[in-house]
């Protein structure tokens, strides 16, 4: 079969069983959008913006596992796209951006929307290819995908230059079935020398804590996780990007870790003597200050990524390996194993962690008048059953969505971690409910945040994605506003709009239902008529708490043990708007 | 402490800018970096010096690894190991001088590779710490400019960086 590199492009995403393509044109990619109207296999999902299409793709990602995929044109096309790019790499998403680029001859003159592709993309891509050759269209593709959605998961961008994908050079098409690279083999089982070491440190624990994340999640292993943390009844936190990994229902989940994590958990860490790191980073938000970081643990830690381990914290035995088979190769030599964990010791430390669970230290004023962002998200969470696939934004909001949406299956929560990246909620709920088209989808989202990607209330009606928006409205950026509180003597700079648009107009604008609530009484009754809305997107605008702030909090540079519980009546801001 | 990472990388557009870019976004130090194919067209090799400590050091060797056009690397600080550097230094030279520089540059091993009435080019290779030395010898006036490759590494015996 004789294809043009356009269609060679087309073919091989059919070929990789690609079901969406999110993406917006331009001059260099115009032969491939010819060669895209010409089939219907892959659809074509039209953004309006190219970040949107990077966060679109990325939803799509997260709450499927494939790989999302994105189409923008040279220049601008592809600087837009370079905050999706950085977002899904900080989080570890599997992601294919094909750019287009000017034509190979005028590379390097300062063409018309050229920009360096590869260069820009370097830092914050898993790997990156320029095209020169449409003969190597086929094999290119194959790799970035292989590289994407194996080992460490990460994007990898296609630059191809126009003259690659011209209509009239046509060769012969073959897509490889198989590719090895001889750069390139992540692991998958783990040294079972390091497993038997540390099956002997859980097994003698007195004291453990399992601390896992995102790479669960990524990994497929929420099942073997769940099963061996029930056979050991240790008590489990997850990370942020953990979320839903470990059932949160479960009376064995003692929280979300780290700066706005859970009381129990942070202390449980750090007063730990073993703690089971499963597929984190022991980023800066988890840990709190590092040089007081569980000072009496032995850590293991379990990562696909070698330079993941003793990065920020020094483990004692590092596994490198996929972690559902390392979970699964150590199960099985702890059901084996002659000892079994020490029940004494274990029920004396779960009395302890059940002591600290009685500051109840995520209770928020359930009698104010005014509505509080963390009961939304409870009755959210109780109208959608806990069944929802929930996207948010970048914020107080994120935190309470996190803390009050108890996340019982992984997938669920998708949301911008290690970038934070505000604006990404909208667009990834649209790729979330192209994915599922059956389920619940609900952005949990703020009036900063939502406005970063507005336009995308476009998108959703093309396309007919009927999402739940829940904008947490409290005028403020909140969480700046929150530092600001902190840290400057509440001198609110620039942390605060002065013009907010009427939400519910703009929603109708979009031809969407808006819904504005202003009152506490009025919030079960909004989302219940939201959600009895099955074929709408319904922007729902709750005037929340500007005062209200995000607790228990781990200032910054403190550490563990050092939790701040919620603010104490009477503090600047309190005042400055009674 | 320095470290000598030797590096098999695939010959391609942009490999080096990868390496190179590494070392800024993370913050790392390169004293030196030399890069040229091997007898294998599809591989470059790469000799790269650090300092680092030895969590750096870990880290470098990690964070290079992920990198995809990366086949093959060692720490060379880890292993018995010899190591060149090729110098090119032009000195000025004059009816008095000429014999001195002469000489200095036998005493280091080094040829004398170009002559005009007042320079010469000598060429000189070892460890770093003997251009080093070299170069100390010489008065300081008399060099007109110095061209260094920085070190390349091998280790020593049977064992080699290869597929
Ligand atoms: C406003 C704000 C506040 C935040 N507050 C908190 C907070 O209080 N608490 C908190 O936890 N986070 C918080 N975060 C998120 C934080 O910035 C990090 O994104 C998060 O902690 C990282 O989660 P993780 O350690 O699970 O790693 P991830 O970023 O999810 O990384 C996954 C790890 O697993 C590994 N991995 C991937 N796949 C596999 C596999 N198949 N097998 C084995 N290993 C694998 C990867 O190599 C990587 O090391 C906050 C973010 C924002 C924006
Ligand atoms: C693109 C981007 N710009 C700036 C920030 C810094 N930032 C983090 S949270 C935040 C405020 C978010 O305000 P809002 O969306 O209203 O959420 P709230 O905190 O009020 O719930 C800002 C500006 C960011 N995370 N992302
Ligand atoms: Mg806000």
């Amino acid at each position: 079969m004789e294809l043009s590199g356009g269609q060679i492009v087309v073919q091989c995403l059919k070929d990789e069983g690609v079901e969406y393509l999110f993406g917006y044109p331009g001059g260099a990619v115009l032969h491939l959008y010819d060669a895209i109207f010409h089939q219907e296999d892959v659809k074509h999902i039209l953004v309006r913006h190219e970040q949107a299409a990077t966060h679109a793709a990325d939803g799509y990602a997260r709450a499927t596992g494939k790989p999302g995929v994105v189409l923008v044109t040279s220049g601008p096309g592809a600087t837009n796209a370079v905050t999706g790019i950085a977002t899904a790499y900080m989080d570890s998403i599997p992601m294919i951006v094909i750019s287009g680029q000017v034509p190979t001859a005028v590379i390097g003159s300062d063409a018309f929307q050229e920009v360096d592709m590869v260069g820009i993309t370097r830092p914050c891509v898993k790997h990156n290819f320029l095209v020169k050759d449409v003969k190597d269209i086929a094999a290119t593709m194959k790799k970035a995908f292989y590289v994407a959605t194996t080992g460490r998961p990460g994007p990898v961008v296609i630059d191809i230059p126009k003259d690659i994908t011209d209509p009239n050079i046509k060769v012969p098409y073959h897509y490889p079935r198989d590719i090895s690279m001889r750069s390139y083999s992540p692991a998958s089982k783990g040294h079972l020398g390091q497993i038997k070491k540390a099956v002997e440190l859980i097994l003698n624990a007195k004291r453990p804590v399992i601390y896992s994340g995102g790479g669960v999640v990524l990994g497929e292993a929420s099942a073997e996780l769940t099963q061996m943390t029930q056979i050991l009844d240790y008590p489990i936190t997850n990370t942020l990007m953990g979320l839903g990994a470990y059932p949160a229902t479960n009376k064995q989940f003692i929280g979300m870790l780290g700066m706005h994590g859970t009381y129990e958990a942070n202390l449980a860490m750090h007063e730990s003597d073993v703690i089971l790191a499963v597929g984190v980073r022991f980023d800066d938000r988890v840990t709190g200050k590092l040089a007081e970081f569980c000072p009496n643990a032995k850590i293991i830690h379990i990562d696909i990524d070698p330079a993941s381990i003793s990065k920020t914290v020094k483990v004692d035995v590092p596994i490198v390996g996929e972690v559902k088979q390392v979970l699964e190769q150590m199960m099985h030599l702890i059901q084996e194993h002659p000892s079994k964990p020490d029940t004494d010791a274990l029920a004396n430390w779960w009395a302890q962690i059940n002591h600290w669970r009685t500051t109840q230290c995520l209770e928020f004023d359930r009698n104010s008048d005014i509505i509080k962002p963390q009961a939304v998200v409870e009755q959210l969470y109780a109208i959608t059953k806990g069944d929802a696939y929930i996207t948010s934004d970048v914020g107080q909001h994120q935190m309470y969505a996190a803390q009050f949406y108890h996340f019982d299956k992984p997938r669920r929560w998708i949301n911008s971690g290690g970038l934070g990246t505000m604006g990404f909620g909208l667009p990834a709920a649209i790729g979330v409910k192209l994915a599922h088209p059956d389920m619940e989808v609900a952005c949990i989202t703020g009036e900063a945040s939502i406005q970063m990607c507005i336009q995308e209330l476009a998108t959703a009606a093309q396309y007919n994605t009927p999402i739940k928006i829940i904008n947490l409205n409290n005028r403020y950026m909140g969480m700046v506003r929150q530092w600001q509180e902190l840290n400057y003597e509440s001198r609110y700079s620039q942390s605060y709009m002065e013009t907010i648009p009427d939400f519910v107009k703009l929603a109708e604008a979009y031809g969407h239902v808006g819904i504005r609530v202003e009152k506490p009484e009025e919030v079960q009754p909004a989302l219940e008529k939201a959600f009895a809305m099955k074929d709408r997107t319904v922007f729902i605008d709750f005037l929340t708490d500007r005062t209200e702030n995000v607790y228990p909090m781990i200032e910054a540079g403190k550490g563990h043990q050092e939790m701040t519980l919620r603010v104490a009546p009477g503090t600047p801001i309190e005042r400055e708007l009674a | 402490m320095r470290h000598i990472i030797s590096i098999l990388i695939e010959n391609e557009a942009g490999a080096l800018s990868r390496v190179a870019g590494l070392f800024s976004a993370r913050g790392y130090n390169i004293e030196s970096l030399t890069v040229a194919p091997t007898e294998d067209a599809t591989l470059s090799r790469m000799t790269l010096v650090t300092r680092g400590n030895e969590d750096i050091i870990e880290q470098i060797t990690k964070q290079l690894n992920k990198l995809i056009d990366i086949v093959k690397l060692i720490d060379l600080a880890e292993a018995a190991h010899v190591e060149r550097e090729l110098m090119l230094v032009k000195v000025k030279t004059n009816d008095t001088t000429r014999e001195e520089v002469k000489r200095l540059s036998d005493i280091f091993r080094g040829k004398i590779i170009d002559v005009t009435n007042g320079s010469y080019v000598i060429e000189m290779t070892g460890t770093s710490e003997k251009l080093d030395a070299f170069v100390q010898a010489l008065d300081e006036s008399s060099i007109i400019e110095t061209a260094r490759s920085g070190p390349t590494s091998m280790s020593r015996g049977e064992d080699g960086l290869h597929l």
